[in-house]
């Protein structure tokens, strides 16, 4: 019996952690943009990459893979992608953290609620017309901002490799 | 090594054209193109068609994108209130079924009776028409007055994700600036939409 017992919490301790089910608390959810302007303008020898999308925007889904990859590529390296989800309130429980468990994202992700996108649009950058995916690569030295899908970690693993060096 | 040099500059500066000729389409001012595009009940529908318009709501829309449809009563209304009054919405699906089914012209139909759209809802085959109008994302809106010249460019108004929570109605502003004979203010916003999806 105690050795049933044993084996059920090693096997607990064992799933737990294997898994790591993304749930609520995992999220960084901001309602304003003045919240979460920072994430923009983080100041250390960090390089990041910024990605606008949403669970409902298919170009954006289709590039997501290559984003993950980079986690892997540029583990050695001081790098880190952060997602910023523009999807909707009522669709975070219902839509978006099952997609991040189904697809195992492992890049830091936060939600931003702010529907006044008109009033903070060109925060993000004056050339973003609104539409997504957008992607921002940026240190400390560097930025680069693009609206645009990508179709291969390759184009990514290129743009990003310059501000590793500086 | 110079001549590589050189070729890898010339590239960038190509796709860096490329890049820019990709961003351009109407500035406000600017004089639009007229068109010639199949409506959803079969039949061809240009600008010139509008008889007494003294504008015209051009706005890029789809089926597929969740802020497109989060707009399609605000649409409604709109075309409702100011068509009589001379400014119809003219709403236009720029993306290639191709590339996402659910904008294909018997779902653009489907749509329109679905929702009886009062306006015409135009299919742009071959995606030819809104690279022309700068068109990035649905929905994208142009106000274009009697003449076809850009009025302004861009949202509907500040708050796409809740109507109820409108501060700024954008393109109605516009409308009733361009009806009292002057230029709106702002003649150009910005709001988050889908890009317009074509096959590469």
């Amino acid at each position: 019996m105690v050795k049933l017992i044993i084996s059920i919490l090693l096997l607990a301790a064992y799933t737990s952690g294997q898994s790591q089910e993304w749930q609520r608390s995992d999220l960084d959810i901001y309602e304003t943009f003045d919240e979460f302007e920072s994430i923009l303008h983080i100041d250390n020898d960090t390089t990041y990459l910024i990605n606008f999308w949403a669970t409902w925007c298919s170009p954006c889904v289709a590039e997501l893979p290559y984003i993950e990859a980079l986690n892997e590529t540029f583990k050695d390296k001081k790098y880190k992608n952060i997602l910023v989800s523009l999807d909707f309130k009522k669709q975070i429980d219902t839509k978006l953290i099952p997609f991040l468990n189904t697809k195992k994202i492992k890049s830091d992700v936060v939600v931003l609620l702010d529907g006044k996108s008109s009033k903070w649009i060109d925060r993000v950058d004056p050339e973003w017309s609104g539409a997504i995916p957008i992607t921002i690569i940026y240190n400390k030295k560097k930025r680069l901002f693009m609206e645009r899908q990508f179709h291969s970690e390759k184009e990514l693993v290129e743009l990003i490799q310059p501000f590793l060096k500086s | 090594m110079k001549k590589l040099l050189f070729l890898s500059i010339l590239s960038a500066v190509l796709s860096l054209s490329a890049f820019t000729v990709f961003h351009s389409g109407y500035h406000v001012g600017d004089t639009a193109t007229d068109f010639s595009l199949k409506n959803v009940d079969g039949k061809m529908v240009s600008l010139s068609d509008y008889e007494d318009a003294k504008g015209y709501i051009v706005t890029f829309t789809c089926n597929h994108c969740p802020y497109a449809v989060m707009y399609e009563d605000r649409l409604i209304d709109l075309h409702n209130k100011y068509a009589p009054k001379g400014y119809p919405v003219v709403a236009i699906n720029p993306n290639d079924p191709a590339a996402n089914a659910e904008d294909g012209f018997p779902e653009m139909q489907q749509r329109a009776k679905e929702k009886s759209f009062p306006f015409a809802y135009l299919f742009d085959e071959g995606q030819k028409i809104y690279p022309v109008y700068g068109a990035t994302k649905t929905p994208h809106v142009f106000l274009l007055d009697a003449k076809r010249k850009v009025k302004y460019i861009g949202a509907i108004d500040d708050s796409p994700r809740d109507a109820e929570a409108v501060e700024v109605k954008y393109l109605e502003d516009a409308i009733i600036a361009l009806e009292n004979g002057k230029n709106p203010d702002p003649s150009t916003t910005k709001a988050i939409g889908c890009s317009i999806k074509t096959v590469k």
